[in-house]
C-alpha cells in the first residue's frame, strides 16, 4: 500500500509530503503518525507541505486531526513551508486551520517544536510563565 | 450555462474513484498553467474542483467532468461542469450554507468552491442528478 514516510529523529517525528494525495492517503498519513507518536513515545511532528500545490478541505482537515490527535498524546505539532498561493486559498475557502501552529520553514518549525518541549519539560518555567498571565 | 464566449477546448474525465479526484486537479492544473494563469489563479479553480470532484464522488455516487477552455473577447476562462449520478440536492441554499454537511465533511466544499471562482450554478432534480458549474476568468 502506497504510505507517505515518517522519519524519526530523537523524540520528533519529520514527514515531508511530496506527492499530490488522494484522500485514503491522507487518512493513512494521519493513522500511521498517530501510531508512531505513541509507538516511539514522540514530543513533536513536523508536518513540511512546501511541496503542496493545493490544500482543499480534506487535507486542510486531515492536519488538524493529525495537531489534535498529537495534542491528545502530550506532542507539538508544527506544519511548515505552506506556499502563499495555499494560504490566499485555504482563507478564501473558509478554512483558518484553528490550533495549527505554522512557520515558514524547517528551520523554524524545529525552534517551535524545541521550545514547547523545553517548556513542557521545565515545571518552574511553567509556573512562572502561569504566573505571569 | 454561465460562462460566455466561444469554447476553444474541451475534455471529459470521470470521477469514480479518490483517485479521479486526484487526476480532476493534475486536468486543471496543467489547463490553467497552458492558459497562463497566475498561481494563485492556477491554486484557487485547482483547489475549487478538488472540493467539487470530491462532492461529485461522495454525494453524487461518481460522475464526470467537462474541462472546457472559454474565449470571451479579450479574456480567457476556464469552464468546469460536473455532473453527477446521484439524488439531487434538495435545498441548494441549504447546502451552499457554510458548515452544512449532509456527509461527514466540514461543509465548505459548494460554499468555499463558490468564493473561488466567477461564476457558479447549480441544477439540479430527484431523476437527473446534480449539475455544478463553475467558470474562473482569467
Amino acid at each position: 500500500m502506497e504510505r507517505i514516510p515518517i522519519l524519526r529523529i530523537g523524540t520528533y517525528l519529520l514527514v515531508t509530503i511530496q506527492v499530490d494525495m488522494h484522500d485514503q492517503l491522507a487518512l493513512t498519513l494521519q493513522t500511521d503518525l498517530t501510531d508512531r507518536i505513541a509507538e516511539v513515545g514522540a514530543r513533536g511532528v513536523l508536518i513540511d507541505i512546501s511541496a503542496l500545490e493545493i490544500v482543499d478541505s480534506y487535507i486542510g482537515r486531515t492536519l488538524a486531526n493529525i495537531a489534535s490527535m498529537a495534542r491528545v498524546l502530550d506532542a507539538a505539532t508544527v506544519v511548515v513551508g505552506m506556499q502563499p498561493a495555499v494560504a490566499i486559498t485555504l482563507v478564501e475557502l473558509g478554512m483558518t486551520l484553528p490550533g495549527i501552529h505554522t512557520a515558514m520553514d524547517v528551520d523554524s518549525g524545529m525552534q517551535f517544536l524545541r521550545r514547547s518541549v523545553r517548556d513542557a519539560e521545565d515545571p518552574d518555567d511553567w509556573r512562572r510563565n502561569s504566573t505571569e498571565e | 450555462m454561465i460562462g460566455a464566449g466561444i469554447v476553444l477546448k474541451s475534455e471529459t474525465v470521470p470521477i469514480q474513484t479518490s483517485g479521479d479526484v486526484v487526476l480532476v486537479r493534475q486536468r486543471v492544473r496543467a489547463c490553467a498553467v497552458e492558459h497562463r494563469f497566475t498561481i494563485v489563479e492556477q491554486t484557487k479553480i485547482v483547489t475549487a474542483a478538488s472540493e467539487l470532484a470530491r462532492n461529485t464522488l461522495e454525494h453524487g455516487l461518481g460522475g464526470s467532468v467537462d474541462l472546457e477552455v472559454l474565449k470571451d473577447g479579450g479574456r480567457l476562462g476556464i469552464r468546469l461542469r460536473f455532473q453527477d449520478r446521484g439524488p439531487g440536492i434538495a435545498n441548494i441554499a441549504l447546502a451552499l450554507t457554510d458548515g452544512y454537511s449532509s456527509g461527514k465533511g466540514l461543509g465548505l466544499g459548494l460554499g468555499g468552491s463558490k468564493r473561488l471562482v466567477h461564476e457558479f450554478e447549480i441544477e439540479s432534480s430527484p431523476s437527473a442528478g446534480a449539475t455544478v458549474t463553475v467558470v474562473r476568468w482569467k
